[in-house]
């Protein structure tokens, strides 16, 4: 187990590294167009000469990239164009407002999800299953900024009950919160209650669940000892690998609320063209993104006692 | 000395007959015929969009008109004009053809790239099958909105770049796909036949093994097509889509955005035309699913 856990680790550092120099090679292998997006179009060559002397981009390309990632690792991003200073201190606050937001969505997302993919997955077929299955299958559909538009229409627009912005100008405001979160769960609530029900109707079907209820246990241990238990194991890893699906949410949302957060941020980057704040941005979703999966894939094998010594 | 009468060989139907077939097939399941109708639905409206579509696309009328108000020279806007003044329902029929046409397209050749990997992974394995499984593996560690919005702001928005950055996302996640469902048929007696009357790799990967891999790819392609429409409009509702001003559902989104307060209608039915056409795209996927598991 122990073995296991290192190796993962070590993989996922690894990951994470070739990743960061792909996205180095990506922005910064040919340095006229860093000085250019830095120093914008209409400076001068000899600015960008001296620019460019200055701040070390006559060095080799490996030579750059190991600097870059060593201050990358003492936190230092650089200095953000559009914001005109350092990348760390706009894109921290920016990430901890993301935070809550993601965290405010996994707190109605998860039990939500989880109870409608039990109910559905347990009388497959049921009317009830049914119902809930289309309403799955419509919140999957229905992109997020479509559902973002068309709930802000109807609940912001046409009834004015929620502020359509949530930019929290005047400090924070749970009130402006809920239409964020209210929008990210609608639009993603469905994928993983249908992965729940699919495991659970699997279940269901299983040999000891029979077993179980035909020995006369009644209906609601079996389901909360024997089902459950088993059904939860797939939900659990979809769920930690939805962060990565969360991120493009959070960003569609984010922007359309111009709620200060960590996706509006990087579309704000990009659109910018600031350079050093959308590597820093990236690199970040990256760690998140190899973070969680790690997670899953460590927890899926404490969950899964079958897999657990391959 | 008599030999047995050969048997006389199998008629093959034909292409068309056996494509004909499977579209019977689906008559069985209620799911994947509504899915099949909204898609149908959708392909005419993109074929047939010069002559449904009342007005041009670009034309710019009288601006912020509400739905059903009369148009100058009889007739009426029935969807109503955005903030330039064009006629919305001409824009969304003209935007079934950008979805239409990008979407298939980045879809396929992020079907292309994988499929060729997921063979080469599966049927060759060793040392090629570790590296790009491990490709693979990096590009699944960023998030797909994350690759997006790296590649475009590097190489620029533009039709080219949306399937580029679509292809690059898509295919580890079809490689994989492939890839496991080659490592199941590699070891039917088919491909060993196919080995003894020594056909090249190619033909065995291809012929042999492909086509028998195409019921889940099927619906697997179904559902991805409609995450690449859903891709491509939020990224026209990011700004970084499609440029304008060729109509596209997620860029009229993102331009008429800051009218919606007063006036909905601009955004609603964008949001409309793209949900129903993902939901047709998912239904069919459910449906095949449905079917394949039945059978």
């Amino acid at each position: 187990m122990h073995v296991f856990l290192v190796r993962r680790t070590v993989y996922m550092i690894l990951t994470a590294l070739i990743a960061s120099f792909c996205l180095f090679l990506l922005f910064e292998l040919d340095p006229t167009a860093v000085v250019v997006d830095v120093l914008g179009p209409y400076s001068t060559g000899e600015q960008r000469l001296i620019w460019l002397e200055r701040n070390g981009y006559n060095d080799p390309f490996i030579v750059r990239y190991v600097q870059w990632l060593s201050h990358v690792a003492t936190g230092d991003f650089g200095t953000s164009r559009i914001y005109n200073m350092p990348v760390a201190s706009v894109v921290w606050p920016r990430l901890g407002n993301s935070a809550i937001l993601g965290l405010f969505f996994f707190l109605i997302m998860v039990p939500l999800a989880l109870g409608l993919g039990v109910l559905s997955g347990m009388h497959e077929g049921s009317r009830l299953d049914r119902v809930i299955s289309t309403v799955c299958i419509v919140s999957t559909s229905v992109p997020t900024f479509a559902t973002t538009v068309l709930v802000s229409a109807l609940l912001v627009f046409y009834l004015a009950w929620l502020p359509g912005t949530s930019s929290m100008l005047d400090g924070f405001s749970y009130r402006e919160l809920v239409m964020p979160v209210t929008v990210l769960v609608m639009a993603d609530f469905g994928y993983v209650a249908r992965i729940t029900r699919a495991a659970m109707a699997d279940v269901m079907m299983t040999p000891y669940i029979r077993t179980a209820l035909l020995k006369g246990l009644a209906y609601r241990r079996v389901i909360l000892r024997h089902a459950l238990r088993n059904a939860l194991i797939a939900p659990f890893t979809v769920i930690m690998l939805h962060v990565n699906w969360l991120i493009a949410g959070i960003v569609v949302v984010e922007f359309f609320f111009a709620y200060k957060g960590f996706g509006s941020l990087i579309v704000q980057a990009s659109l910018n063209r600031d350079l050093y704040l959308l590597e820093a941005c990236t690199i970040i979703a990256v760690a998140i993104s190899v973070t969680t999966q790690t997670i899953a894939d460590i927890g899926y094998s404490f969950l899964n006692p079958r897999i657990r010594f391959k | 000395m008599t030999y047995p009468a050969a048997v006389p060989p199998v008629e093959r139907p034909t292409a068309a007959r056996r494509v004909w077939r499977g579209f019977a097939g689906l008559r069985r399941s209620k799911v994947a015929l509504i899915g099949i109708v909204i898609i149908l639905f959708w392909v005419l409206v993109a074929l047939f969009a010069p002559l449904i579509a009342p007005l041009p696309p670009n034309a710019t009328i009288i601006p912020m008109l509400p739905p059903g108000a009369a148009r100058p020279g009889g007739g009426a806007f029935l969807l109503g004009t955005d903030h330039l003044g064009r006629d919305i329902l001409s824009r969304i029929i003209w935007g079934a053809r950008t979805v239409l046409f990008y979407a298939p397209a980045a879809t396929l050749s992020a079907y292309f790239v994988g499929v060729l990997g997921g063979l080469v992974s599966g049927y060759k394995q060793g040392w090629i099958d570790e590296l790009l499984s491990r490709c693979g593996d990096l590009v699944l560690a960023f998030p797909a909105i994350v690759l997006y919005i790296s590649i475009i702001a590097k190489f620029g928005a533009s039709g080219f770049n949306i399937v580029l950055a679509v292809t690059v996302a898509s295919a580890p996640g079809i490689m994989r796909i492939v890839r496991g469902l080659v490592l199941d048929l590699r070891n039917r007696a088919y491909v060993a036949a196919a080995k003894t009357r020594g056909e090249s790799v190619w033909w065995i990967m291809f012929v042999e093994i492909l086509p028998n891999a195409r019921g889940p790819l099927i619906v697997d392609f179904c559902l991805r097509l409609g995450y690449t429409m859903i891709t491509i409009g939020t990224l026209g509702f990011l700004g970084i889509g499609l440029p304008p001003p060729n109509p596209d559902w997620g860029g009229m989104i993102n331009e008429t955005r800051q009218f919606a307060m007063v006036f909905p209608h601009m955004v609603v039915f964008p949001c409309l035309a793209i949900s129903s056409l993902v939901l047709g795209c998912n239904l069919l996927a459910d449906g095949l699913r449905e079917l394949a598991l039945r059978v």
